[in-house]
């Protein structure tokens, strides 16, 4: 996994809630068998129509939006636990999504590939949006470190929340295997000692 | 100090505390198939080690698999190039697998109880989020990521943050033609998909006591669907009586002494959670969502909701958009071309039973195709063994071959654009069952009844 470091970048906008894994990525095509290439596939069914031509509304296919920040309305990620999903977003190019809530099992995958999920108040996401809805070339500093996130034009600054195994993992690059497979001996340990199973 | 049955569960497999928030938890049980795991496969062999446990991991191919001339080599290039690599990877890493043809194949969280493999007291943990079906018997069974697939293959342990617990309590009788499908559309309908989100649930109460194992799957399957990560029942008589005999459950002696640790699987009297939420059975009616998310669903009788009484408007008119209905509206009298009945939620024998005893004698309508996709090979055999396949012919229902099939769409099971399916899976996201699809979840009940008429009905109507 890449470390995970401070950079500024401009935000796409997705005002929409409970956007579930199979948007993000529908399940037809999830028949690879690498990790690679998902990123042309991230909301193939809002992006492209029937024909694959470029839905001219969404907001992927305008080029007024870029950057590596995703913002998107609450309960993002719910639905399947395909990590897909995460691979898809990363392979985009975006290392940040933005919203009030996320589904628990994208919120895990996500971090597990470097992709860091901000956790915002409702309040806080309106004024994001309102922010890059007011210039789209706005520009949104991440300060992992100091879980810090800035709206550049006008100096706003929100804190988040993450836990500090996760950060520390995110900024060194590290997973949790490296970890687990420090263990070992703990583990059979643990399995000798057991007498219910 | 009084427990919760999660508590119990969860205490009973922590090999370490890393700090206030994160512990080690040992994994009893890993269910792979062949979507979420070639990924987890590379990355064993990037690091160069094996399975810390292999006998501790089951694998199947459901999820992209034809369910029909299953005995053929796979069309698709791609599902069979997946496939194929489930079938080398247990191989090369010593996996037990039902492959494709195998007389025990079949979907993942439908051959782990059939095989007496899922059993109260455990954890398991699959590459799939409705592995929340297996604490029906009382275990803690959540969907993890590809990344925590390759952590319990090289380590059999996962780093979790321990869950709130959240109690959900329902009594009394249900009304003839509900089911456990209505029942857990219902509380989804009450909860939203976001409201069991940071949640470990355990249901309790009369009504789930007295249903039987395949019923109350049906209800935890579909935990994931209110965003809580499991769902469990505390383990009873019926639960013992279902696992006693099965290919993998303890014998004899072992048995005797499972019962007995089994029988402490229960949550303390004066035991706390974090959130209680109660219902009545009596007030449960058919279930049937108009949306685009589980949560967004409504009794057979109640109408669509209008866009100033519901919270989110935006939201509700974008679903409405997809699927052509309208505010206000009364799903009963609703057209549909397609009936899914099939899925981890409602693919087992009973739901098999239960429609082709509503069918029995009857046609489906003209313009409506109706597939029953069994949950697994077992399931299959045994349909055939009662005869059933014949009163599904006789209806003209297609019965295909075990696997996931229409749920997700994966394979060539897909529903045309634009087209109505009533489906008794568990997801009726904008192109679940293909692009443009329009998905209505219902019990097995109402979508035989829908499949006669060629319509959403009140299958109430239509029992004595």
């Amino acid at each position: 996994m890449e470390a995970f470091t401070r950079f500024k970048s401009t935000a796409i906008p997705l005002p929409i809630e409970n956007v579930d894994t199979d948007q993000i990525i529908p399940a037809r095509f999830l028949k690879a068998i690498t990790k690679e290439g998902f990123g042309d596939n991230l909301f193939r069914d809002w992006r492209y129509n029937r024909n694959n031509n470029e839905v001219p509304g969404f907001v992927l296919n305008n080029p007024k939006y870029g950057g590596k920040i995703l913002v998107a309305g609450k309960n993002f990620g719910c639905g399947s636990s395909r990590e897909h999903a995460a691979w898809a977003i990363d392979g985009y190019g975006i290392k940040v999504v933005i919203s009030s809530f996320f589904a628990d099992i994208f919120k895990g995958n996500a971090l597990n590939n470097g992709l860091l999920p901000i956790q915002v108040s409702e309040d806080q996401l309106d004024m994001i949006f309102k922010a890059i809805e007011e210039d789209h070339q706005a520009q949104f500093e991440i300060d992992l470190e100091a879980q810090q996130f800035t709206i550049c034009d006008n100096g706003t600054q929100i804190k988040f929340d993450i836990d500090n195994y996760k950060k520390e993992c995110l900024l060194k690059g590290y997973d949790d295997i490296d970890y687990l497979l420090d263990l070992k001996e703990e583990i059979v340990a643990f399995e000798n000692q057991r007498t219910i199973h | 100090m009084a427990k919760t049955l999660f508590d119990k569960i969860w205490d009973a497999h922590v090999v370490k505390d890393i700090d206030s928030t994160r512990q080690v938890v040992y994994i009893d049980r890993h269910f792979i198939h062949e979507v979420t795991s070639p990924q987890a496969f590379s990355g064993l062999r990037n690091r160069n080690i094996g399975l810390f446990r292999t006998n501790q991991t089951t694998a199947t191919a459901d999820h992209n698999v034809p369910t029909l001339n299953q005995h053929l080599p796979i069309k698709d290039p791609l599902s069979r190039s997946q496939v194929d690599a489930l079938s080398q990877n247990c191989k090369e890493f010593g996996v037990e697998l039902y492959q494709l043809g195998h007389e025990l194949q079949g979907i993942v969280h439908v051959i782990g109880p059939e095989l007496g493999i899922t059993r109260p007291g455990m954890t398991i943990v699959c590459g799939d989020s409705h592995t929340s079906t297996h604490g029906a018997f009382g275990n803690i069974a959540f969907g993890i990521g590809t990344s925590q697939v390759e952590q319990v293959f090289a380590s059999q342990c996962l780093i979790l943050s321990k869950p709130k617990t959240m109690r959900i309590t329902v009594n009394g009788d249900l009304q003839k033609g509900v089911t456990a499908k209505d029942v857990i559309l219902y509380i989804i309908s009450k909860l939203t998909a976001a409201g069991g989100t940071g949640y470990f649930v355990e249901y309790a109460g009369s009504t789930f006591d007295s249903m039987s194992m395949e019923e109350r799957m049906t209800i935890c399957n579909m935990s994931i669907e209110m965003g809580a990560r499991g769902g469990m029942i505390a383990p009873d008589e019926t639960t013992f009586k279902y696992i006693k005999g099965r290919k993998f459950a303890p014998k004899g002696e072992q048995y005797d002494q499972a019962i007995r640790y089994w029988s402490t699987l229960y949550t303390d009297a004066d035991a706390v959670f974090d959130v209680e939420h109660s219902y009545e059975a009596a007030d449960i009616g058919p279930m049937l969502t108009y949306g685009t998310n589980p949560g967004m669903g409504i009794q057979v009788s109640e109408h669509i909701p209008n866009a100033s009484e519901y919270l989110d408007p935006k939201q509700l008119t974008k679903s409405l958009d997809y699927m052509g209905l309208q505010e206000g509206q009364l799903l009963e009298g609703q057209e549909i071309q397609h009936v899914f009945i099939g899925s981890c939620t409602n693919a087992r024998i009973e739901d098999l039973r239960s429609v082709a005893k509503f069918v029995d004698g009857k046609q489906k309508a003209d313009h409506v195709q109706v597939w029953i996709v069994p949950g697994s090979k077992q399931v299959e055999q045994q349909a055939k063994k009662e005869g059933l396949d014949k009163v599904f012919a006789n209806a003209g229902f297609q019965l295909r071959e075990p696997g996931c099939s229409a749920c997700l769409g994966m394979n060539e099971d897909k529903v045309p654009a634009g087209d109505y399916c009533i489906s008794t899976s568990n997801r009726n996201f904008e192109g679940r069952q293909g692009p443009g699809a329009r998905t209505i979840l219902a019990s097995p009940l109402s979508a035989a009844a829908a499949a006669i008429e060629g319509k959403i009905v009140d299958v109430r109507k239509y029992l004595n």
